[in-house]
């Protein structure tokens, strides 16, 4: 695929390292085959490689246009949106009985990636859609499934996620709006929405609106927060798009980047109210939001990471095109420039990319199948197992490809020197779109906090020892084979390392109270993640020191792992030393730091 | 009516072609393979024949590895009702792929044969030709509009300097060109259909065709790099260097 994602890479994530096809050995996915996998790819990367890549630039050109409380959107968008629902992409991970697919969690991602790397700004209306039409089906009635998520599940209608407000972001405890119980059941919905993803468009018959709201009187902070469908359109006895109801565009918001998922401020009730329907039980939607919130987190991080990917071809390409200066040893002027592939610091560059990119999409693709084996897993045992591990990880899966994503693309830009910065290349533009990542679905600020203030401490630090067992399986793998082994006693010190200091954290806490336990929990958690994308790193790195031993050809692409493993322990992996040392002490040089003092 | 729609596994569009050190051959190890661009073009019209009512089964044929099913299901996807894999690992040349789809077109009496012009791995151009001579049928090729009126099939042709239109009687071979219409994506739904749909494996033999190649493949290599180009003094210079250095004037 043109300079989108590696489809060896992700074959090679799906099956040499994750086993795809052993999932088809379940019941639940008893129905799909390698073969099914192969083509559904391959339809997503044909959709990927001819319809949403060609229009990235112009859906970031053209920003939506807010006009009279409509959006006005390039006619492109509809176009790619309408080929993918046509593609019946859209039903592919929902069950069977209603009208989906059944798709592994993990093959969906796999097209996930491609199509975030292809344009995923574009995309992104489908992801939340998904979202809502899960949220639906989780907690809501059989008729709120039959008539809200079904046409979701068929692309027909989209979803948005309106937990957001002015003064209420990170701290949605604080939210606003009001829901009041009317005679008929339905709720009264009132009150401001900011930051909505998809809040208003015509991409689609109807928008199906999961807001978070209060009952007036209810308990304070998130005990009082429920869960409400409110549509765009009411839907009539037929279920088809009815009257109009009380939400309308205030206004749009202006990005930096990921301009084709349009972003609006939305006005509940300002007519006189929405009418929305609870969904599940009063009191119960922030957590009902958040039973989805590991799969929509990993899906963000998918996102950051195959943008990071996309730019890191994007360079790669053009390393090998651009020629620029000489060997350092050679000292002829006559002689031709080289491509700056040659140039050991462009390498650096491009292996610093390698690193992240491939790292996150294995990361999350990891995650993916964890998902999967959680929900066909046969015994308790296991099954509490997994859901420790997504606990754990999930923080690490949404921040990590969210950090040093939007960090490949910054070095894409270099490699590209000054036409990096400019709008003729796609690099500067990649950039911007992968930004949005470390802000919303939580902010790192508020993952990191949830990392060290509930994930590692949860259970009496059962999920830490969920992953211990993983790493120390990796560890066995990697004893015997040569090429790795030295990689496993780096890393087997670096985890006791990360474990002995969470300990030794944990054993200050309860003196130096929680402000001063979390006052670095940020740090903490991109030291927790390096290790784990370490750990990523030599799972691939086994799976490839494996084929080139049994020498399957393609020693290049192997070869390629094992050099990028190599990187990672010996450039990025270091860097978690100064972390931990850090970390250690439970310093508070930033916590003590006076607001006067700035 | 039946339709025949032969397809073929060839190197993907994509991928750069590199030859094997030895000369021998491409090499094709580990590299990414797809439907010939052309006999998608092919399926495609096929399917929309059946849509418009005009025919009413479409089957698609392979020549080739057991992997070649892939390309098979493709066609399902897209539409096919139902697929034949003629198993071979040898190198078919043109002539053994024509006399093997006249032996399927003997057992399955199509009134239409649709297939690619040529395939973009050895840029051939012979089979649908050929095998129209074989069957003693029409021939319609580089088609770029194919419509049923009455009892014919009008065909419109792209040749040098235009279009020319044919009207074949039935049966006939048409050969696609690219412009003829763009293929559909293979849906989700369907590629789960497709799964269901029948698939016949035969080999050569079943059908009595004798596969040997004819030609003896001395050496592969890769084309000569493009030399740089010069500039000329003046319209003589020019008319001179044509005229004795490249004897094309
Ligand atoms: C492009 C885009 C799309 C979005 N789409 C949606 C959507 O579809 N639906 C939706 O509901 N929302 C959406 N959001 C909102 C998004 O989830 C919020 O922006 C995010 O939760 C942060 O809230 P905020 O912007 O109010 O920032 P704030 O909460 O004000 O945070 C500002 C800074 O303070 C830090 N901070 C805040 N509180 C704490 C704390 N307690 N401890 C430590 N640090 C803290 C944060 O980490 C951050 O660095 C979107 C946002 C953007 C930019
Ligand atoms: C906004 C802007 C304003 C500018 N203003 C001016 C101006 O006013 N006047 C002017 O003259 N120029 C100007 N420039 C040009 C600027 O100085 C060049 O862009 C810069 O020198 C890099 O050159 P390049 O863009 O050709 O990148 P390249 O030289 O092609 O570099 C591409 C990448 O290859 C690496 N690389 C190249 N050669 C080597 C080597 N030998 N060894 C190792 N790595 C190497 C680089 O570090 C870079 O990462 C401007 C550029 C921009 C973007």
């Amino acid at each position: 695929m043109p300079n989108i994602i590696s489809r060896r890479d992700l074959d090679f994530l799906l099956y040499e390292m994750l086993d795809a096809e052993s999932l088809t050995q379940k019941p639940l996915y008893a129905e799909h085959s390698r073969e099914v996998f192969d083509q559904i790819m391959e339809t997503a990367e044909k959709l990927g490689e001819n319809v949403f890549q060609p229009i990235a630039a112009l859906t970031d050109r053209e920003e939506p246009v807010f006009n009279n409380g409509r959006t006005i959107l390039p006619e492109e968008t509809k176009e790619a949106l309408d080929a993918y629902v046509e593609a019946g992409f859209p039903a592919m991970s929902f069950p069977e009985d209603l009208g989906g697919l059944q798709l592994p969690y993990l093959i969906s991602q796999g097209v996930g990636a491609t199509m975030g790397a292809a344009n995923g700004n574009v995309s992104g209306y489908m992801m939340l859609t998904g979202a809502a039409a899960r949220l639906i089906i989780a907690h809501g009635s059989d008729e709120q499934i039959a008539r809200f998520a079904t046409p979701m599940i068929e692309g027909r209608w989209f979803g948005t996620m309106c937990l957001s407000e002015p003064q209420a972001g990170s701290s949605l405890a604080d939210i606003r709006t009001k829901a009041e119980r009317r005679e008929d059941g339905t709720y009264k919905i009132t009150g401001n929405k900011m930051w909505i993803s998809g809040g208003e468009h015509d991409l689609s018959e109807n928008i199906v609106h999961m807001v978070l709201a209060k009952v007036p009187g209810g308990p304070a902070g998130v005990k009082g927060i429920s869960l409400y469908i409110v549509p765009k359109f009411i839907p009539d006895a037929d279920g088809n798009p009815g009257e109009r109801n009380d939400v309308v565009l205030a206004g749009l918001n202006h990005k930096m980047g990921n301009r084709a998922t349009v972003n609006t401020v939305l006005n509940f009730g300002d007519k006189g109210g929405a009418t929305g329907w609870l969904v599940g039980e009063e009191g119960m939607g922030l957590a009902a939001m958040f039973h989805m919130m590991n799969e929509a987190r990993i899906a963000v991080g998918l996102g950051a990471a195959s943008t990071a990917y996309t730019g890191y071809l994007h360079a790669l390409a053009y390393a090998k095109d651009r020629k620029q200066g000489r060997a350092l040893d050679d000292k002829n002027p006559e002689n031709p420039m080289v491509p700056i592939i040659e140039h050991a610091d462009v390498k650096r560059m491009l292996l610093q990319q390698k690193a992240y990119a491939e790292g996150a999409v294995a990361l999350c693709l990891t995650g993916a199948r964890m998902i999967d084996d959680e929900k066909t897993a046969e015994d308790e045992a296991e099954k509490a197992h997994l859901n420790l591990l997504l606990e754990l990880l999930t923080p690490v899966m949404k921040s990590w490809p969210s950090e040093f994503g939007p960090r490949a693309n910054d070095q894409a830009i270099q490699v590209h020197g000054g036409y990096g910065y400019t709008r003729d290349y796609p690099v500067e533009r990649l950039y911007r779109d992968n930004r949005l990542n470390p802000i919303h679905e939580g902010t790192k600020g508020i993952q990191g906090l949830d990392l060290l203030g509930r994930k590692v401490v949860m259970k009496e630090g059962a999920a830490m020892k969920a992953l211990d067992a993983e790493i120390r399986k990796t560890l066995d793998e990697a004893s015997g084979l040569e090429a790795v082994a030295a990689h496993a006693d780096t890393l087997k010190a670096y985890w006791e390392k990360l474990a002995a200091t969470t300990m030794q954290m944990a054993g200050q806490a309860a003196k130096a109270g929680p402000k001063a336990y979390l006052a670095n929990a940020t740090i903490y958690l991109d030291a927790f993640g390096h290790v784990v994308v370490a750990w990523i790193w030599l799972r691939q790195a086994i799976v490839a020191a494996r084929a080139m031993e049994a020498g399957t050809g393609e020693q290049n692409f192997y070869r390629g792992k094992l050099q990028a493993c190599r990187y990672f322990f010996a450039y990025e992996l270091p860097s978690v030393t100064p972390m931990l040392e850090l970390l250690a002490t439970l310093d508070t040089t930033c916590m003590e730091m006076d607001e006067a003092w700035f | 009516m039946k339709v025949l729609v032969p397809v073929k596994r060839v190197i993907d569009y994509n991928v750069k072609v590199r030859v094997k050190p030895d000369q021998s051959d491409v090499d094709l190890a580990n590299v990414k393979m797809s439907m010939n661009p052309f006999d998608e073009i092919a399926v495609e019209e096929a399917v929309r024949l059946k849509e418009a009512g005009t025919a009413e089964e479409v089957i698609a044929v392979t020549i080739g590895p057991e992997k070649a099913q892939d390309q098979l299901r493709q066609a399902l996807a897209m539409g096919a009702d139902r697929a034949i894999l003629i198993e071979t690992t040898e190198t078919v040349e043109p002539l053994s792929v024509a006399k093997l789809l006249a032996k399927v077109c003997e057992e399955e009496s199509p009134q239409l044969v649709v297939m690619g012009k040529q395939a973009i791995d050895d840029d051939c151009n012979q089979t649908g030709q050929m095998l129209a001579a074989l069957m003693g049928w029409p021939q319609g090729t580089f088609a770029s509009a194919v419509t049923k009126e009455g009892d014919k099939l009008h065909v419109t042709r792209e040749i040098d300097g235009g279009l020319q239109t044919v009207a074949l009687n039935l049966p006939a071979v048409v050969t696609t060109d690219l412009r003829l219409n763009e293929p559909r994506y293979a849906s989700l739904p369907n590629i789960m259909k497709a799964k269901k749909k029948p698939l016949d494996k035969k080999s050569p033999s079943d059908y009595g065709v004798e596969i040997t190649a004819r030609l003896k493949t001395l050496k592969v290599t890769e084309p000569p790099k493009r030399e740089a180009g010069i500039k000329v003094g003046s319209v003589a210079d020019l008319v001179e260097k044509l005229k004795n250095e490249a004897g094309v004037l």
